[in-house]
C-alpha cells in the first residue's frame, strides 16, 4: 500500500503538485488521470525518488520514502516503468531482463522462463537488440523488466502512449490480471483516460497539480463534470 | 619475396604491434571513461604515471617488481576512485568544456608535483625481462622477452575488460549505469558507485599500461613519460569511436604497426604527422569513429 500525504512538488517557483493526498490499495490499480502538465510523471518521479519533493510524506507500508535513493527505494520493491519505457535500446532483451532480476533475490532462469510466458514475442526475441522491437513489444519488455524482480508495488507511466488500440486493450487486459492474481499494487498514470477507467479500482484526478477527484473508478467514470472538463471525455 | 623485405616487414609488425597495444590499451582506458561518464579525461596518462611513481616509491624499501606493481594497482584505484568522487563529480551535467579544461588542468598539477616529489629526470624501473631482441637465423628480430611481457599483458587487459563488460553481473551494471543512468536506478542499481569503479578500472588499465611502458629500459619513468603515448591513445580512440572499445583496442593495434611502417620507410618525425592525418581523414568520413555502430536514438 502507497499513501500520500499532503505532497507538494515544485519546479523553481512553479508547483507541479500542490498538497496531494491518496491512498493506493494492495492488490488494487489505482489510476492517476488528468491532462498534460497535470502532475502525473512528476508523481511517479517522486515516489521513486528522481524527484525530491518539498513537503509531505510517501509511505510504502509504515516506511517513509522521502529522502530516499531512487535505488534504495527499487531495492524495496518498487517497480517503476518510466514514460517513454525507458527499455535500453543497446541491450538485448534478455540483458534488459537480467538487469531487472539483478537486485531482486529472484531465480534468474526461474524468472525469465515466467516472463517468457506472460509474453511469448520477449522470448522469441531474447537475443534481439531491444531496440528493434516495435513499441508494443517495447512496453512488453519495459513491465517484463519491472515484473521480473517481483515488486510489491508497479508504477506505469503512461504504457499505451504511442500504442495501437488493440495492443493498448491487450496491455490493460495484462496490467488487470497481473493484479487479480497477485498483491501487486499498481499506480497507472494514464492520458488515455477510457482504458484506464476501465480496469483501475480507484481513480486520482488531477488538475494543474491539484487533486480534483479521488474516488472509485466507477464512481469517476460517472461523474459528467470530470469526464468533460478534465478527462476530456465527450460523448 | 626478397628475404631481406620479408624480415624487415616481419620487424616492423612486431615493434608495431608492441607499441600499438600499448596505444590500444590507452585508447581503451579513454574509452571506459567517455562511455561511462561523457569525460574526455586529459589526465589518463598523468594519473596513472602519478600511481606508478608511488607504487614503485617501494623499491626504496627493497620491495621486488611485482609487490610494487601491486602497490600501482592499488595507488591507481584510490586515484581514479578519489578523483571521481572528488573532482568529477561536481561536472557532470555541466557544459562539456568544464571537464575537458578541469582534466587538463590536473594533467599539469600531476606532473608538476610528480616532478617536484621525485624529480624530472628519468627513473629506471626493474625490469622482469630481458629487453634485448631474439635473432632469427644469426638476425635480431623486433621481439625480446620483454616485448612478448607487454603485449601478452596488455591482451590479457583486453581480454579481461572485455570478458568483465560481456559476461558478468558487474559488467552488467556498468554498461547500464553509462549508458541509462535513471533507468539503472529505477531498477536499483547503485550508479553513483558503478561511476566511481568506472574510472577506479580505468585508471587500473592505465597503470598497467604505465608499468609497462615504463619497465622498459629505453625509456624508464618520468612525470612525461605517457604524453606521447596519451596522444597516439588519443588519436586510436577518435579513430576507432570513443563508443567502442573494441574499435579503440583494434585503431590502437593498426596505428602502432603503421606508426612502425612510417618510421621505417619515411622517418621518426613523419609519424605524427602520418597519424594526425589519419585522424582527420576518419573523422570526415567517419565522424563517430570507424568502429562505432550508427544507432538511431529515440529521443
Amino acid at each position: 500500500m502507497i499513501t500520500i500525504d499532503d505532497l507538494t512538488v515544485s519546479f523553481g517557483a512553479v508547483q507541479a503538485l500542490r498538497s496531494v493526498s491518496f491512498v493506493a490499495e494492495t492488490a488494487k490499480i489505482t489510476a492517476v488521470l488528468g491532462a498534460n502538465g497535470a502532475g502525473k510523471t512528476t508523481l511517479l518521479r517522486t515516489i521513486s525518488g528522481l524527484k525530491e519533493p518539498r513537503s509531505g510524506t510517501i509511505r510504502m507500508d509504515e516506511r517513509n520514502l522521502v529522502h530516499m535513493r531512487t535505488e534504495d527505494i527499487a531495492r524495496l520493491g518498487i517497480g517503476h516503468v518510466p514514460e517513454g519505457r525507458g527499455v535500453i535500446g543497446e541491450f538485448t532483451v534478455e540483458e534488459n531482463l537480467r538487469l531487472g532480476a539483478m537486485m531482486a533475490k529472484v531465480n534468474l532462469q526461474q524468472g525469465l522462463s515466467e516472463q517468457y510466458e506472460q509474453f511469448p514475442v520477449l522470448g522469441e526475441r531474447r537475443r534481439q537488440h531491444a531496440a528493434k522491437l516495435s513499441g508494443g513489444e517495447r512496453q512488453m519488455l519495459a513491465m517484463a523488466r519491472a515484473l521480473i524482480a517481483k515488486p510489491s508495488v508497479l508504477l506505469l507511466d503512461e504504457p499505451s502512449l504511442g500504442l495501437a488500440p488493440l495492443v493498448t486493450a491487450q496491455l490493460m487486459h495484462t496490467i488487470q490480471s497481473l493484479c487479480d492474481t497477485s498483491d501487486l499494487t499498481v499506480i497507472l498514470v494514464e492520458q488515455n483516460a477510457s482504458s484506464a477507467l476501465r480496469i483501475a479500482h480507484h481513480a486520482v484526478v488531477l488538475h494543474v497539480g491539484k487533486v480534483v477527484a479521488n474516488d472509485a473508478a466507477s464512481v469517476v467514470a460517472a461523474d459528467e463534470n470530470l469526464r468533460q472538463y478534465y478527462l476530456g471525455l465527450v460523448e | 619475396m626478397d628475404p631481406f623485405l620479408t624480415s624487415r616487414i616481419v620487424t616492423d609488425v612486431l615493434g608495431g604491434l608492441t607499441n600499438g597495444v600499448i596505444y590500444g590499451m590507452v585508447a581503451l582506458s579513454l574509452v571506459l571513461i567517455w562511455r561511462s561518464t561523457g569525460v574526455l579525461n586529459f589526465a589518463q596518462g598523468a594519473m596513472p604515471m602519478f600511481a606508478t611513481y608511488v607504487g614503485f616509491a617501494l623499491l626504496s624499501y627493497h620491495f621486488g617488481y611485482w609487490p610494487c606493481v601491486l602497490a600501482c594497482i592499488i595507488a591507481g584505484l584510490l586515484i581514479g576512485g578519489l578523483t571521481e568522487r572528488l573532482l568529477v563529480r561536481r561536472l557532470y551535467g555541466k557544459p562539456e568544456i568544464n571537464p575537458i579544461v578541469v582534466m587538463v588542468g590536473f594533467l599539469i598539477v600531476l606532473e608538476a608535483v610528480a616532478a617536484a616529489i621525485w624529480s624530472s629526470f628519468p627513473r629506471s624501473l626493474p625490469s622482469p625481462f630481458s629487453s634485448i631482441d631474439w635473432q632469427l637465423a644469426g638476425k635480431p628480430i623486433a621481439l625480446s622477452p620483454f616485448t612478448v611481457y607487454e603485449i601478452a599483458t596488455g591482451l590479457l587487459v583486453m581480454t579481461a575488460v572485455a570478458v568483465l563488460f560481456r559476461f558478468t553481473k558487474l559488467g552488467l551494471q556498468l554498461r547500464a549505469s553509462a549508458v541509462a543512468p535513471e533507468v539503472s536506478r529505477l531498477l536499483g542499481v547503485r550508479v553513483g558507485r558503478l561511476l566511481t569503479l568506472g574510472w577506479m578500472l580505468s585508471t587500473v588499465v592505465g597503470v598497467i599500461t604505465t608499468v609497462l611502458v615504463s619497465s622498459n629500459f629505453f625509456t624508464g619513468l618520468t612525470p612525461q613519460v605517457m604524453d606521447g603515448i596519451f596522444a597516439f591513445g588519443f588519436i586510436a580512440a577518435a579513430i576507432g569511436g570513443l563508443e567502442s572499445p573494441v574499435g579503440a583496442i583494434v585503431a590502437g593495434i593498426l596505428l602502432g604497426v603503421v606508426n612502425q611502417f612510417v618510421t621505417d620507410l619515411v622517418n621518426q618525425n613523419a609519424v605524427i604527422i602520418i597519424a594526425l592525418a589519419l585522424l582527420i581523414v576518419s573523422l570526415m568520413i567517419r565522424p563517430s569513429g570507424v568502429f562505432t555502430k550508427r544507432t538511431e536514438r529515440r529521443v
